[in-house]
């Protein structure tokens, strides 16, 4: 790897720890990220994608034990004090949400939500700030931005939102961009606008990107790597082609086997039998393996191995070298 | 032909500029100025406003000095167009410095509790966990009570007149006004735009002060408004039982108290004083809902 990478992650482990129960909602997650990289997160609901998100950024509630190493432009993140991290957050590193309506204030106009998060940063006076909120409508292409800055979230369709949103998250120009799942509320038609925004924006200011999606035709259109997150766990990694076009975890084939696209044509769909494991009560050995058809004795106790390719794919199967020969 | 025209209608609708929007506040005047309801209540209640503290200039009697000469006399007397009561003072003029003192006693306790109960709900709704389960309960032992009954009791442990009144009816409304601004405020921070702004790196006194806060108040001000004329009722009931102003003093629910003796010789004289209770509560009422539909920016697309 030539350079520091901008964002590193090592064995992020959170519980939620109530009562009785323990919920292991992520187990081990590890992930490098250079400066105007896309990785992309794939998993189904339940997952714990949005939550390794949020341990990033530190936005879960005090019961949540987060344990792990996470870099941020090689300052050590983790269990930073609560002033340190909110200047971090939204400067360095900032979030985009799944519902725009939800995540932007209803009684504020967008100008104003974009100029105050400027000021908060940058402690410049209003106008300035509204005229970089101006500029930045402009940049994620929202069309007559001056009239939209003094638009309510209400007055705007989604799609509009999204783009507004995206415009609040870049207000200071961050080097990495968490985006939780940020096309799954919009139409098809206006997904793709959104993918095709974010990368050209990507392109323009280098940052890297962390994607959160269960939609594999979404990724596939934004990541250079993706890795599928299976109950807490990265079960797969490699670049956007090799788990597409050789994926070998059960589970990726699995996932993407699922997914409809123009290929398919004649097939009969197949599914994923059964259903995600209890994240409180995780069997030993895979957590895939009740619901795996390839499963065998070694699947279902110890640690699985992490077996890399030549290629630096990465899976955590046992029959991980049977799978890619396959 | 027909083609042509709506091509060109199409290509300049595209072109036209759109006009910019209002802004917030400009946009619920104007809603507001649109609202006959409202705008006639608001009329209404500047009227009592004006006649109440600009007594001497609407009247020239004293409120205070009487006639025997002029006892009990009816509606439209000349000199007297209100009548007198039943010490003979002119009863326009006691309705007018009466409206004084009704109006401080049943503002300023909805004052305190919007303050009070306005902090307390807003610190409930945020905090949760202990101490909000500590302040919730608290008020929930005031729900035991009866309104009009806890008000009585407090004035007549403190002992009767108009701060006293007033202390009474602040703790009646702070309970009410701590659990709507809970409520708000519980709903407005489990929304996506506070993790958002905390994501943004909004700390959280900055996030209460901005975001919370302009989300909660609108709903808070509005139950504000309608429990002003709870309280005109309920002051003028306090004054009425003797527990809020003493006489002399002029006082709505006090003028009652002492015409209801007259009430078999001059009914409509007795009555006025009920009648600016009334009306003046369904004022307030009918203008919170007014202005609670203005205020509301997803009602009115």
């Amino acid at each position: 790897m030539p350079n520091d990478p901008v964002l590193r992650v090592e064995d992020l482990t959170v519980r939620f720890t109530r009562r009785n129960t323990n919920v292991a909602a992520v187990n081990g997650v590890d992930f490098a990220l250079q400066a105007g990289e896309t990785l992309t997160i794939l998993g189904e609901s339940g997952s714990g994608k949005s939550v390794s998100l949020k341990a990033l950024m530190g936005l879960l509630p005090a019961y949540a034990g987060v344990t792990g190493k996470v870099w941020l432009n090689g300052q050590e993140i983790l269990g930073l004090p609560a002033t340190a991290l909110a200047k971090l957050r939204g400067g360095a590193v900032s979030m985009i949400f799944q519902e725009p309506m939800a995540a932007l204030d209803p009684v504020y106009t967008i100008g104003e939500q974009i100029a105050e998060t400027i000021v908060q940063h940058e402690g410049c006076d209003n106008r300035t700030a509204m005229k970089r909120a101006l500029g930045l409508l402009e940049q994620v292409k929202i069309p007559s931005a001056e009239r939209r800055l003094k638009n309510f979230p209400h007055e705007m369709s989604g799609g509009m939102r999204q783009r507004a949103m995206i415009a609040l998250a870049l207000a200071c120009k961050p080097s990495v961009l968490l985006a939780d799942e940020p096309t799954t509320a919009l139409d098809v038609t206006v997904q793709i606008q959104i993918l095709l925004l974010l990368r050209q924006l990507q392109e323009e200011l280098g940052m890297a990107i962390v994607f959160v999606t269960h939609d594999v035709g979404a990724a596939a259109e934004i990541s250079d790597r993706i890795a599928v997150m299976y109950a807490g766990r990265f079960v797969e990694t490699g670049t956007t082609r090799q788990v597409m076009r050789h994926p070998m975890h059960p589970y990726t084939q699995g996932l993407l086997s699922s997914t409809v696209h123009g290929g398919m044509r004649g097939r009969a769909l197949e599914t994923i039998s059964g259903s995600p494991p209890n994240l409180a009560e995780l069997p030993p050995g895979c957590a895939f393996a009740p619901r795996c058809r390839y499963a065998a004795d070694a699947c279902r106790q110890g640690d699985i191995p992490t077996v890399t390719t030549e290629t630096g794919a990465t899976a955590r199967c046992v029959r991980a070298k049977e799978m890619a020969d396959a | 032909m027909s083609d042509i025209t709506l091509q060109t209608q199409l290509v300049s609708r595209a072109e036209a500029p759109a006009a910019p929007p209002p802004g917030y506040w400009k946009s619920v005047g104007q809603r507001l100025l649109r609202d006959k309801t409202t705008m006639a209540v608001s009329l209404l209640l500047a009227a009592i406003l004006f006649i109440t503290l600009g007594a001497p200039l609407v009247t020239h009697y004293d409120p205070y000095v009487g006639s025997v000469l002029t006892r009990l006399k009816p509606i439209g007397t000349p000199g007297h167009w209100l009548g007198t009561d039943e010490t003979g003072r002119d009863l326009w003029t006691r309705l007018c410095y009466g409206g004084r003192l009704s109006l401080l006693a049943a503002i300023l306790p909805v004052t305190i509790s919007l303050i009070v109960g306005g902090f307390l709900g807003i610190l409930a709704g945020y905090a949760g966990g202990w101490t909000g389960t500590l302040i919730m309960r608290t008020m929930d032992v005031f729900y035991a009570f009866p309104s009009i009954l806890l008000a009585i009791a407090i004035c007549g442990l403190l002992g009767n007149g108009l701060s006293n009144s007033i202390i009474a009816l602040a703790v009646v409304f702070i309970p009410p006004m701590v659990r709507v601004s809970e409520t708000v405020t519980t709903q407005a921070r489990n929304l996506d735009f506070v993790e958002a702004a905390r994501a943004s790196g909004t700390t959280t006194l900055q996030i209460i002060r901005y975001h919370v806060l302009a989300n909660v108040l609108g709903p808070i001000m509005v139950y504000a408004t309608s429990l002003i004329s709870v309280s005109i009722i309920l002051s003028a009931g306090l004054s009425f039982l003797g527990l809020g102003v003493t006489p002399p003093q002029a006082e709505w629910g006090l003028m009652l108290n002492s015409l209801r003796q007259a009430i078999y010789v001059q009914p409509y004289v007795a009555a006025l004083p009920g009648l600016m209770i009334f009306v003046t509560s369904m004022c307030f009422n009918l203008m919170s809902d007014g202005v609670r539909g203005a205020m509301d920016v997803r009602l009115n697309k």
